[in-house]
């Protein structure tokens, strides 16, 4: 019974299993991603970030039909053009940051939106929208997974620089670095995950297992490598708990998993050692000095 | 007199509005100097035109110091951030291992003197969330240490911290001074600049005069300041003071 309801299904299907191993690659990376999100303070922007893949991947459905390789490209292209983008006009007008990302985000969404409806089908749409974890083939695991090993490798790197960028970025320029520099390098890894998280959760939904999981560790720990740390496990376990609903009930699987997201996120907030709604409510204990 | 920074005839805007105007000045060497002045007038903009930090400069600055050391305005800084003493502070060593090198025992080692040296001995692993306005500022005293500059240039060092603390972090920069670093502060407390401050200068978008403190602190000179920093002309025609070349 237990077999066949967690194991059977991985043992069984190969693309069960793929899923599994892509969904484990994205909570590795993806989760080291979020808690920079979150400390930057760009939950936010990063949402409508992955939303402005959308046209990048509509074109690359447009030009090469359902085929993972023009689908990433495209979106890409589309992520890393539109946090330049956004980034030059907040710099060049009086705009602020988060302004720019929403107008640049809406617009890449119609757009994508129409680009799709002109060739392909509803069930092309909802499939770029949502996602379809269940048809990740190898080609697609290889992008999953060469993701995550670029991210964490590539934070490794630019870690020193990106921390001081996000807490003390006038110290940064003192020094005479020039902070946007790795704001860049980091938000084209962002960009990165994304896109491997599309394919499998669609791009209305790439952030879920990226931020939420972070979010909820920030109940739990407070420092970048520990709250990362807490959040890369939760990502993996509401991928595969998802995953196995999904299989068993028939549900499309990105919302599924997404919301499995969500229940780590509630019991953090109600639970969580740090800020938390027990913390808040639980008698006040001081120490004596 | 040998100046460590020379000011020469210039103007930093904002939107066009100039933010310091037409100001040449001289900085003497290893001397404290304050930089005094209303809101508004420019101080801390003129900090970071000295640092190089403001995109939109006219005239000069020139400056004959190898190292230069900036403490910022504390709301600057995102205090949130989950980062521990000793890792800020080490921070200070950044022009030895830049942003890849490693820290070694020496640097280390550095940073736990310095953090002894501002009363702090003990606060190494505590997150810099849960220290006080004013233990933060000892934190950044360290690093500022630890950076060994020739030039520390210290914007508002002493808002909103208790005398306690304005005591021994002025023991620290009379230290500096002793070993012939450059100090330049912009301050508030006029008192202060008074008793610790030997050269001032006064600042309300334009120069309004530099040297002996005695001299610039004058209750005319205060005068004229206020009422300088408050014109502000949204009509007022673009300047085109020809460059002086005299400074």
């Amino acid at each position: 019974m237990l077999y066949d309801t967690l194991i059977a299904p991985f043992a069984d299907f190969g693309f069960m299993r793929r899923a599994l191993v892509a969904s484990l690659a994205l909570s590795a990376g993806g989760s080291a991603i979020g808690v920079f999100l979150i400390l930057r303070r760009m939950s936010l922007m990063g949402d409508a970030l992955a939303h402005s893949l959308l046209p990048g991947a509509a074109m690359g459905f447009l030009i090469g039909g359902l085929s993972l390789p023009a689908m990433s490209l495209g979106g890409f292209l589309a992520g890393v053009a539109t946090a330049l983008l956004s980034g030059i006009i907040a710099r060049f007008s009086s705009m602020r940051e988060d302004a720019s990302f929403a107008a640049a985000y809406l617009t890449a969404m119609a757009l994508g939106v129409l680009i799709v409806s002109l060739r392909g089908s509803a069930v092309d749409l909802m499939n770029i929208l949502f996602g379809a974890i269940l048809a990740v083939d190898d080609q697609a695991l290889i992008l999953v997974v060469a993701t995550a090993t670029l991210t964490l490798v590539g934070l490794a790197a630019i870690y020193r620089p990106l921390v001081v960028e996000c807490f003390n970025p006038g110290f940064l320029a003192a020094m005479g670095v020039r902070g946007s520099v790795y704001h860049y390098l980091f938000l084209s890894l962002a960009v990165l995950n994304m896109v491997a998280g599309f394919q499998a959760l669609g791009t209305l939904m790439a952030l879920g297992l990226i931020l939420l999981p972070a979010v909820a560790a920030s109940f739990w720990a407070r420092e970048v490598w520990s709250m990362t740390a807490v959040a890369a496990p939760m990502a993996f376990v509401s991928a595969a708990v998802g995953l196995l609903v999904s299989f068993h009930v028939g549900l499309p699987s990105g919302p599924v998993i997404v919301l499995f997201a969500s229940l780590f996120f509630l019991g953090s907030l109600l639970f969580g050692t740090r800020a938390s709604v027990r913390a808040r409510l639980s008698r006040p204990v001081h120490l004596r000095g | 007199m040998n100046a460590a920074l020379r000011l020469v005839d210039l103007t930093v805007s904002y939107d066009r509005h100039p933010a310091v105007h037409h100001v040449s000045a001289e900085i003497p060497a290893a001397e404290m100097t304050a930089i005094v002045g209303p809101n508004g007038a420019g101080k801390s903009t003129l900090l970071k035109a000295m640092l190089g930090l403001v995109p939109r400069v006219e005239g000069r600055v020139e400056c004959a110091a190898r190292r230069i050391a900036y403490l910022p305005q504390q709301a600057e800084i995102d205090r949130a951030f989950p980062i521990s003493v000793l890792d800020t502070v080490l921070l200070g060593r950044w022009s030895r291992f830049g942003g890849f090198g490693a820290a070694n025992g020496t640097d280390i080692h550095d940073a736990q003197h310095a953090i002894e040296a501002v009363g702090l001995g003990g606060f190494e692993r505590r997150p810099i969330d849960t220290l006080s306005v004013g233990q933060f500022q000892r934190v950044l005293f360290a690093r500022l240490l630890l950076q060994d500059a020739d030039l520390v240039l210290l914007d508002e060092p002493f808002a909103a911290i208790d005398s306690k603390t304005v005591s021994d972090l002025m023991a620290v920069i009379r230290r500096w001074q002793a070993e012939k670093r450059t100090v330049v502060a912009v301050l508030h407390d006029l008192d202060q600049v008074r008793r610790d401050f030997p050269n001032s200068l006064l600042l309300a978008r334009e120069l309004v005069d530099a040297g002996p403190t005695s001299r610039v602190l004058s209750p005319e000179n205060l005068l004229r300041a206020r009422a300088m920093a408050e014109a502000w002309d949204e009509q007022a025609d673009a300047c085109d003071v020809p460059m002086r070349l005299s400074a």
